[in-house]
């Protein structure tokens, strides 16, 4: 495992970049205005999305194998965690509490958790589903 | 242009760090709760609001390069979801409910410290 860290660090590095410029993309594409952040909010909610997809349907009994820990590296670690960001979601929340509309901000902080724990528990059940089509047997229940 | 390969920079360095950050956590601690991604994401808040604080001083690339790609990049939504999905999933609602609040609040409270650090700097 130690031997293929530089191998992983590269992997999360180029998903990483890839991600970032994707959000940052959308940011150009879905301007903020003064206060809801539709950008912050479409990356995030589709982020945790695809993440728990991903990570549910990557996921197999025993060892890792090799295509699945490259994917996760690329993809999951790297590019959905660059492109989803918590450091911006606190940073707005912080200017619409500084702006004097603390209780807009509360709603804002419910509405993105909310939204981005549903993303993430629907991404979960796609990926198992996608994981028991494939195997051609139902995974309910599987441990992961 | 140079703004492109900025945020890709950035955003390369602050995945890193934080996969560096999250496998050292969790091979030294084996933590059931995940502190790792609670940790860089206040850490995260806290640095962004700094380079937000400075960002007359820095200028529209540095602020690019630090804010978008390396705070955007270190911190993630998308595993703080899915771990506390997971938690709640394992029966462990508490656990998960604490991730999620506690995660929240206390990046507001370390964007809020570092803006003001950093517009503190910036004079």
């Amino acid at each position: 495992m130690s031997g293929s860290l530089f191998k992983d660090a590269g992997l999360v590095a180029l998903g990483g970049a890839a991600g970032s410029l994707a959000r940052w993309w959308v940011s150009l594409v879905l301007p903020a205005g003064s206060g809801w952040s539709w950008a912050t909010f479409a990356v995030n909610a589709s982020g945790a999305f695809l993440l728990g997809l991903l990570l549910e349907a990557l996921t197999r009994p025993g060892r890792e194998r090799r295509g699945a820990h490259t994917a996760r590296m690329l993809l999951g670690t790297g590019l959905l965690g660059g492109f989803t960001t918590y450091s911006t979601f606190a940073l707005e929340l912080w200017e619409r509490v500084r702006s004097g509309a603390s209780a807009a901000a509360f709603g804002d902080a419910v509405l993105m958790l909310v939204a981005g724990l549903a993303a993430a528990a629907a991404g979960l059940a796609v990926g198992a589903w996608l994981r028991g089509r494939r195997r051609g047997t139902p995974t309910a229940g599987a441990a992961r | 242009m140079i703004a492109v390969p900025a945020v890709a920079l950035g955003g390369a360095v602050g995945a890193v760090l934080r996969f560096l950050l999250d496998r050292g956590i969790t091979a030294r601690w084996a933590p059931t709760f995940p502190a790792a991604t609670l940790l860089i994401n206040v850490t995260g808040s806290f640095v962004l609001g700094v380079v937000t604080g400075l960002s007359a001083v820095l200028g529209p690339v540095w602020t690019l390069a630090l804010g978008t790609g390396l705070c955007g990049g270190y911190t993630t939504f998308s595993t703080a979801m899915v771990d506390a999905v997971r938690l709640a999933r394992e029966q462990r609602a508490g656990a998960a409910v604490v991730s999620v609040l506690g995660t929240v609040l206390w990046s507001l409270l370390a964007v809020a410290a570092g803006l003001t650090l950093g517009s503190h700097w910036a004079f």
